[in-house]
């Protein structure tokens, strides 16, 4: 089980309980977390998960899989610490994770 | 005006099925889909991926899947509209009058949509000061490459799309190329000429770079690029060019009247009914308590509203349950010889 922080774009912090080997994606849907649309649910096909990772995080998560940097050319506003939610797996590790929401997902 | 038993909005595996449904048991049926090609999800997402779960297909890809499907409908003459998008749906008595962007009009009793997340929609630019200049010097594909000759183009996009015009453009255009990281994921082979091309100086590279603002008053004049060091560039351009795939949009379908949950519309698993009569979901875009959004859920959510569709479209004959090992009036639909 991990605490994570979802903030939205109108800098409202969201904390949930995700359990472990949810994805962060699966998460903020089952949560109700706004903004974050996983239109093709998980299949690392579609970029409406993506979030900006906090920097001090983004080192900390499992490198991007093959794939993941193609879609996000495709997400809205991609930056540095960019990351599609449904390829970062909950683990104990993860407690504290904090991760913002772009104001839209295409 | 397209007159028919039922309207199938989307052309993916589980429209595809449910017009096998539909014919099998002696309805008529015509497909609207606002892809050009036929396939949906399965050819649009992920054409060379294998698909695990199909029932009694150990594995198959998104292509394959799409022509076995459109093989299986091969007996049947069904009309696919494709590049229309469904754009109103109205009420006329008995019958629904669907009219398409390009104005093309169906009356039928059954409207099915299997419109998975919505219809695919080209995915723009995050500065909002683009609409204006979109279609008019700023756009997410070509129609007519003529107009760029001899001007100053700027595509955006790391994929096949913005290799492929940046290699032809380049021939009678100056082109800028950018894109927001150092590796391109198109083919390899265009990948290495676009590169050569740079080298050549007949492409100016700029990567890691995104548009940060849009200049003009009618048309674009420049436009400000940014990297992740917030170093801004200026370069004059006549031409934007964005090539950031597909997107799903629910679209025109929002406005129908109809219950919609998250992108999803609500059914009844009887008919697969949506809350307006002879308005049914299937597939992905349907939600019901228990949804799985597989293909396969989505050919058993066709075959049932197939059935529902009958009572609408033949009030005064009763539908008989068939099997297709047995039934001669099926085996005569599908052109095949009877024991």
């Amino acid at each position: 089980m991990a605490k994570i922080t979802f903030i939205t774009h109108d800098n409202k912090n969201h904390t949930v309980d995700v359990q472990n080997g949810l994805t962060v994606m699966e998460g903020a849907v089952q949560n109700d977390i706004p903004g974050i649309d996983a239109d093709c649910g998980g299949g690392m096909a579609c970029a409406t998960c993506h979030v900006y990772v906090k920097d001090e995080w983004f080192d900390k998560l499992p490198v991007k899989e093959d794939g993941e940097e193609d879609m996000l050319d495709m997400a809205f506003e991609p930056k540095k610490n960019s990351r599609l939610s449904c390829q970062i797996i909950v683990s104990d590790d993860l407690d504290g994770l904090e991760v913002s929401i772009p104001s839209k997902q295409s | 005006m397209n007159k028919t038993d039922a309207l199938i909005i989307g052309a993916g595996p589980t429209g595809l099925f449910t017009a096998h449904q539909l014919k099998l048991i002696g309805l008529n049926c015509e497909i609207v889909d606002n892809l050009d090609k036929i396939g949906g999800q399965c050819i649009e997402l992920y054409p060379d991926k294998p698909i695990y779960d199909i029932p009694a297909v150990p594995e198959c890809t998104g292509e394959e899947l799409t022509n076995n499907l459109i093989n299986q409908i091969k007996p049947f003459d069904i009309k696919i509209h494709l590049s229309e998008r469904v754009d109103e749906v109205k009420k006329e008595g008995d019958n629904w009058i669907v009219k398409t962007n390009n104005d093309k009009e169906f009356l039928t009793p059954n409207v099915i949509i299997a419109g998975g997340v919505g219809s695919f929609e080209p995915r723009k630019f995050p500065v909002k000061e683009c609409e204006k200049f979109e279609n008019k010097s700023l756009f997410y594909s070509i129609r007519d490459k003529k107009i760029f000759e001899g001007k100053t183009v700027s595509i955006f996009g790391g994929g096949d799309s913005a290799l492929d015009w940046a290699v032809e453009l380049s021939k009678n255009s100056k082109v800028n190329l950018v894109h927001r990281r150092d590796d391109f994921r198109g083919a390899q082979a265009t990948v290495d000429k676009v590169n050569e091309l740079a080298k050549e100086g007949k492409i100016n590279l700029y990567t890691k770079y995104q548009m940060s603002s849009i200049e003009g008053d009618d048309q674009v004049k420049s436009i400000d690029i940014k990297n992740d060091n917030n170093e801004t560039k200026n370069l004059k351009t006549d031409y934007v060019l964005g090539f950031f795939g597909l997107i799903m949009q629910l679209g025109p379908i929002a406005n129908w009247g109809l219950n919609i949950d998250k992108k999803t519309i609500e059914v009844d698993t009887e008919k697969f009914e949506t809350n307006q009569k002879g308005i049914y979901a299937v597939g992905d875009i349907c939600n019901y308590p228990g949804k799985l959004k597989l293909i396969l859920s989505g050919f058993h959510e066709g075959a049932l509203a197939a059935r529902a569709c009958f009572k609408l479209a033949r009030p005064d004959e009763k539908y008989r349950f068939e099997f297709t090992t047995s039934s001669k009036t099926i085996k005569e639909r599908l052109g095949v010889k009877g024991d």
